[in-house]
């Protein structure tokens, strides 16, 4: 990531921070329009608590994007682990720390196929990985199809218990902001998935193993969602095969307009963060003021076109995150 | 403008008074030019002499300056020609890449766009493949319409193209076939069936127009040659009286009479030795570099010299060869760019948009790729360290401006490459491999460019430059390998390195004075 230096122009401090500002807008309106139920520290604990999982999932998702992939088998791998985790557990009996362990290799495992046929094979990765999605839910189903309850105490305590008013599962999510950031940032890996990105071939003259790179975005990308999977599976305290899909879309909205915060035009990881809870919020909003169940999706829908359309201009100026696009549309 | 006094047919494409301007820049100058029918007429200059200006104006694709004047068959057509315009004059183009789709089969390609259909739209593919297979055998070729165009061979190709081209013309009176550079990727093995081909179709009364870089070609093939140069044409000669020195010297614009006095060069320690180096084009390659030469590697477009760097720098993969730079030796199949840089090796390639700056990114991110884990200390990237070492860089190569965190798109192209100049002298190599290192580059900084490649090769430093820019190769190498049909034919040195002499080289392999003979070089 490039530190432009703050305030280099009003401009580009508004592309920085624009997104927090609207942010701090929509709290703003729906503070004054139901402050009784909005303004309210229930309120505030609840959306940072309940979207942890889609922080997760999101961030991994932008170390594929970042190299150059778009992985939609996240909410497939996410599927699959609540349900091993709860089958491991609850009917296999085997100890928690087993599941969990099972869960994130069968994720990992998933995140290196999708790089065979992606790396080795050469096929896009938009392809493979939506087989791969839908693959797996199907999987997840002939696991178990039901609805398990009783997942071990100390992955549900390990998740809900509050820290300072919010669940445990928030902080997992921040730990994972930080530890993306320092890679993005302040690691030359960071700085090759960005380049293999952005430029494939110039990274490939430049001495980068850019298979080596795109693999390892693919499998951290699977890996990610996979510990999504661990912590929603305590956050629920049960499992349910329908539960992974509607995590799919918001992580993209997410990512995109995370895009067009604090380093505008690259994926990364605080606007990601920033994101998630800004949709959160605006959904939350919406329904408290007694828009219903329909809201969420169209909210999170017109958000991720929005998003891309805010990114693509910004990047008529910057060209940045257009030579990404032009890449994952390929 | 009709002849009355004309007795013979008229030209099937007579160009008179054609100019291009391109911003102020004449590119081409009261070109006339006939076509007659039944006549191979060959074109030839040197690259932006103005031939493909020429030929895109024929097809419509530039619009002349004004006062231009075309008659096809001996009636005025006005220029600049409507899209879809030459089709119906009967003016059929093949062009360099030929136009053909290569997952397709040999019949798609052929009738693409051109299907007979049947009630219902139905496309007749008995009676397509019966044409098809009509057309490819009065070339005496035996293609099976249903094979794949990428199975085909490079000359089979060539003539899909071509039968493609004069089926096109089929039904009308007379027109015209350009053919522009549609033998510069094909092996010399089977040409003389392309060439049958062509001789063919001016035998059935076509003009014919050939556009090509090689003089042995034109010997072969054209009844009449015309030469541009600087955008103007010089003459319009017939082949059977002209010698290939004077058509060389009419490329040229002047005569090569004498020949220098070789100066040995001082023998240095070896900085890399290549031996039977194969690719794509080249074949059988084996040379040395020494230590502080720049050894250019020239020659016509497509003869194999720009494929040299790519091999050796691993970024297209070779077929054979080893490679040894000082101690240290590597088979050339086995190399990668990771591994071509750990050899001291490093390339700065041609296409600068596409393989060499990514163009958002900032300068200081673009130079530091390959040194980056130089920077990197404790489990952190120190950036402060970084932006120095850019900063210093950015100063030593006088890139302007000096502003590590700027989108790299955002400087001049001169300023992009003294910038990736400075990113690989950063990685030390022993040998750096340059691609047309002043390709789009402005005159000021081709002169700062060339003297930090002359001050690097004073200090060790060996440079490989493959360049179709003879006059910078002629001022700035030691010695200049040429190229043709994948093989070195020439190796200039000392008062030898002249432009002239290059020039002369890639259009003729053999030395002035011996025998030649267009056919025995591959032998």
């Amino acid at each position: 990531m490039e530190a432009r230096g703050f305030g280099t122009s009003l401009s580009e401090f508004a592309s920085r921070f624009g997104l927090l500002f609207a942010f701090a807008a929509i709290v703003v309106v729906f503070g004054a329009l139901r402050p009784e139920t909005f303004l309210t520290t229930t309120n505030f604990q609840t959306i940072l608590g309940s979207q942890s999982v889609l922080v997760i999932v999101t961030l991994g998702l932008i170390v594929a994007l970042t190299a150059g992939e778009i992985d939609l088998s996240i909410a497939g791998v996410l599927t699959l682990c609540v349900v091993l985790v709860a089958k491991l557990n609850v009917v296999a009996g085997l100890p928690i720390g087993i599941a969990i362990g099972a869960a994130l290799a069968a994720g990992l495992l998933v995140g290196a196929t999708n790089a065979f046929f992606v790396v080795a094979i050469g096929i896009e990765s938009i392809v493979v990985t939506l087989g791969m999605g839908t693959f797996l839910v199907g999987l997840s189903f002939a696991i178990e199809e039901s609805q398990l309850g009783g997942i071990s105490e100390t992955l549900v305590n390990a998740t809900r218990e509050q820290l300072l008013g919010v669940q445990l599962g928030f902080y997992y999510g921040l730990l994972l902001t930080v530890i993306v950031w320092y890679v993005f940032a302040y690691t030359p890996l960071g700085r090759y998935l960005y380049f293999v990105g952005a430029g494939r071939d110039v990274a490939r003259l430049s001495g980068i193993r850019v298979q080596a790179i795109r693999a390892g975005a693919l499998i951290a990308s699977s890996g990610f969602a996979a510990v999504g999977g661990v912590v929603l599976a305590g956050l629920l305290g049960a499992t349910d095969p329908n539960v992974g899909q509607s995590f799919l879309l918001p992580a993209f909205a997410a990512a995109f307009l995370g895009a067009t915060a604090i380093t505008p035009g690259r994926f990364n990881p605080w606007g990601t963060f920033i994101a998630v809870y800004f949709l959160v919020t605006g959904i939350t909003g919406l329904q408290l003021l007694g828009l219903s169940g329909w809201v969420e999706q169209v909210f999170y829908g017109v958000s991720l076109i929005l998003a891309v359309t805010l990114s693509r201009l910004a990047g008529r100026r910057r060209g940045d995150l257009q030579t990404q696009l032009g890449r994952l549309s390929q | 403008m009709s002849n009355a006094t004309a007795t013979v047919a008229p030209p099937v494409v007579r160009a008179a008074g054609w100019s291009k301007t391109f911003s102020g820049r004449k590119v081409l100058t009261a070109v006339d030019l006939d076509i007659r029918p039944g006549e191979v007429h060959g074109l030839v200059g040197q690259n932006g002499s103005g031939k493909s200006t020429f030929i895109k104006i024929l097809s419509g694709y530039h619009a002349p300056d004004r006062g231009a004047r075309l008659a096809v068959n001996g009636s005025e057509i006005d220029l600049p020609l409507r899209p879809g315009a030459a089709d119906r004059l009967g003016l059929s183009f093949v062009h360099q890449d030929l136009g053909l789709i290569d997952t397709g089969t040999v019949l798609e390609n052929m009738r693409l766009g051109l299907y007979e259909t049947r009630p219902g739209w139905r496309i007749a593919w008995g009676e397509e493949r019966r044409r098809a297979r009509a057309a490819l055998e009065r070339f005496g070729v035996d293609v099976d319409p249903d094979a794949k165009v990428e199975d085909l061979r490079d000359v089979d190709r060539a003539i899909v193209a071509i039968a493609r081209a004069l089926d096109r013309l089929e039904g009308l009176d007379g027109g015209a076939l350009i053919l522009d550079e549609p033998t510069a990727f094909l092996p010399r093995d089977g040409i003389e069936t392309l060439f049958a081909a062509v001789r063919d179709v001016a035998a059935a009364g076509f003009g014919v127009l050939f556009v090509t870089h090689r003089l042995d070609e034109i010997a072969a093939l054209a009844d009449r040659v015309s030469v541009l140069r600087d955008g103007a044409l010089v003459a319009t000669l017939d082949t059977s009286t002209t010698s290939e020195d004077r058509l060389i010297e009419t490329i040229l614009g002047f005569s090569l009479d004498e020949l220098y006095p070789t100066p040995h060069r001082a023998e240095d320690a070896v900085a890399m030795s290549v031996r039977d180096l194969a690719g794509r084009q080249v074949d059988g390659l084996g040379f040395d570099v020494h230590r502080g030469e720049i050894l250019g590697l020239t020659g016509l477009q497509g003869m194999g010299y720009e494929e040299v760097p790519y091999l050796l720098f691993g970024a297209t993969p070779a077929a054979a060869g080893a490679v040894a730079v000082g101690e240290r030796t590597a088979s050339a199949p086995s190399l990668s760019p990771p591994r071509a840089l750990e050899l001291g090796l490093a390339l700065l390639p041609a296409n600068r948009q596409r393989l060499g700056v990514i163009g958002p990114a900032s300068v200081r991110e673009n130079v530091t790729i390959p040194t980056l884990g130089g920077f990197f200390h404790g489990g952190l990237l120190d950036r402060n360290r970084e932006r120095a070492a850019v900063e210093r860089m950015l100063a030593d190569f006088d890139v302007r401006p000096p502003e590590p965190a700027r989108p790299i798109a955002t400087l001049s192209g001169g300023n992009q490459q003294k910038a990736l100049l400075g990113k690989w002298f950063a990685t030390d190599p022993a040998v750096l491999m340059l691609h047309e290192p002043t390709q789009g580059v402005d005159v000021g900084a081709r002169r700062q460019i060339f003297e930090q490649i002359r001050d690097a090769a004073d200090r060790g430093t060996a440079f490989l430059m493959a360049s179709t820019e003879y006059d910078d190769l002629a001022h700035l190498c030691d010695r200049v390998l040429v190229f043709r049909d994948g093989r070195v034919v020439a190796e200039l040195h000392g008062a030898e390195l002249t432009q002239e002499r290059i020039v002369e080289r890639c259009f003729r392999g053999a030395r002035v004075g011996e025998p030649h003979t267009p056919d025995g070089e591959d032998a």
